[in-house]
């Protein structure tokens, strides 16, 4: 799973890990905040893992469009969540970007490379 | 769960020609309020890339300069579509119109099933279906292919990562789960050797779940026969089952869930049936194959 340069036709989907509190919540805030504020457009999920269970048509959507940057958590499990829902992602179009584990700043800065650095917490 | 249901709606906040760009405070309320009561929501801006449309229902929000676009009849998706103009709602509110719609709409309301349930990660599984067996409650089953595959998402018992424990190539994820690999973080060798040090319930068993299960119980009535004392062996139950639950760390409720050996032993009888059944089947239709020719021979 390589990392994918900054290309036009990249989507970004951002899970929001609706429910479950694994994912820190001021990393969620702050990443799906500064997706908003941002000219961008983007696909926002509650939670992929009710999506697989479910085995929602919008996670095939996903996965057959092309590459897709993903913000959610671990890779193993997001990887394993679109096989469950019989959407398997290819490895070489596909980017998982790890709220659990990394920083806010990071991620903003993988998503969105033109945004302004965040500000330090105290 | 639902009976695995479709999505049930897809909002899409148009932002793009035509119309005025939300303000970022009442968008990123909206966006707040929208996934927190479950639903998927996209941002539409020109030139964007989001994933396309399905044959589910989409609710168009936006704030159009012409009054709401006339939607073209081939577009109308059979009434699947709808538009509303969100001009001065406040991003709260704007969620509550949707919940509006949804309910007008009939659809499904998202967020009835909390999601725990076992993910298989397929490059590391062996199709051993310790699993399988390990499960009480029929979350595993086995798919055409012989394959291994979690059928029943609902039976699983939330917060309950048991299965994931005895599995010996730390295939089974949870991604709710707290820790790792549990969920979904990379398996490290050290934690393949703790997964298989922990409780291989398979060989602590004896190798057949049902077989002990069976043996256990008749050992236990001979006991009780003899011995006449069910408050030590009660209480011998209990120390094992909290030991087990300590390893496992499984919740109380699961516990409290458990079925009885003779579910079990009725669930094993049933999995015999129709395994059988299925056996039987193969064997007619490999019966009705036509018989090899010559040439299948290769003479």
């Amino acid at each position: 799973m390589g990392r994918m340069s900054q290309a036009k036709e990249t989507r970004v989907v951002y899970c929001n890990c609706t429910y479950a509190k694994v994912v820190p919540e001021d990393v969620k805030t702050e990443v799906l905040a500064r997706l908003s504020q941002s000219g961008m457009a983007f696909d926002a999920v509650a939670d992929l893992c009710e999506m697989s269970a479910r085995k929602d048509p919008a996670l095939k959507r996903i996965s057959a469009a092309g590459e897709v940057r993903i913000i959610a958590c671990y890779p193993r499990a997001v990887l394993g969540l679109f096989r469950a829902a019989e959407a398997p992602l290819a490895g070489d179009r596909v980017e998982i970007l790890n709220m659990r584990v990394a920083a806010a700043a990071d991620l903003v800065r993988q998503v969105l490379p033109a945004a302004p650095p965040l500000k330090e917490k105290t | 769960m639902p009976g695995l249901a479709p999505a049930a709606l897809r909002v899409v906040l148009y932002e793009g020609e035509g119309s005025t760009p939300l303000d970022p405070g009442q968008r990123l309320a909206a966006l707040v309020a929208l996934l927190a009561a479950g639903y998927q929501v996209t941002r539409v801006v020109s030139g964007g890339m989001v994933t396309p449309q399905d044959s589910g229902f989409i609710l168009v929000l936006g704030q159009f300069q012409e009054g709401l676009p006339p939607v073209p009849a081939a577009e109308h998706r059979e009434g699947r579509l709808e538009v509303r103009d969100v001009a001065g709602i406040s991003g709260v509110g704007i969620a509550e119109m949707v919940e509006e719609v949804r309910a007008a709409r009939g659809v499904e309301a998202p967020g009835s099933w909390t999601p725990w349930f076992p993910v298989i990660d397929y490059g590391r599984c062996t199709n051993c279906m310790q699993c399988l067996s390990f499960c009480l409650f029929d979350v595993y089953g086995v798919n055409d292919a012989s394959e291994l595959t979690v059928q029943n998402q609902s039976n699983c018992k939330t917060s309950c990562p048991a299965c994931s424990r005895v599995c010996p190539e730390a295939a089974i994820m949870f991604p709710k789960y707290k820790k790792g690999p549990i969920n979904g973080d990379v398996v490290r060798p050290s934690d393949l050797q703790s997964e298989s040090m922990k409780v291989d319930i398979s060989s602590l068993l004896g190798g057949d779940i049902y077989a002990s299960l069976r043996n256990r119980q008749k050992t236990a009535r001979k006991r009780f026969s003899t011995e006449r004392d069910e408050s030590k062996a009660l209480l011998e139950r209990k120390r094992c089952l909290k030991k087990l639950q300590k390893n496992l760390d499984i919740p109380d409720e699961v516990l409290m869930t458990l079925p009885s050996v003779g579910d079990i032993q009725d669930r094993a009888r049933r999995a015999k049936e129709k395994h059988a059944k299925r056996m039987a089947r193969s064997q007619t239709v490999q019966d009705q194959q036509p018989a090899p020719s010559v040439d299948d021979w290769g003479i």
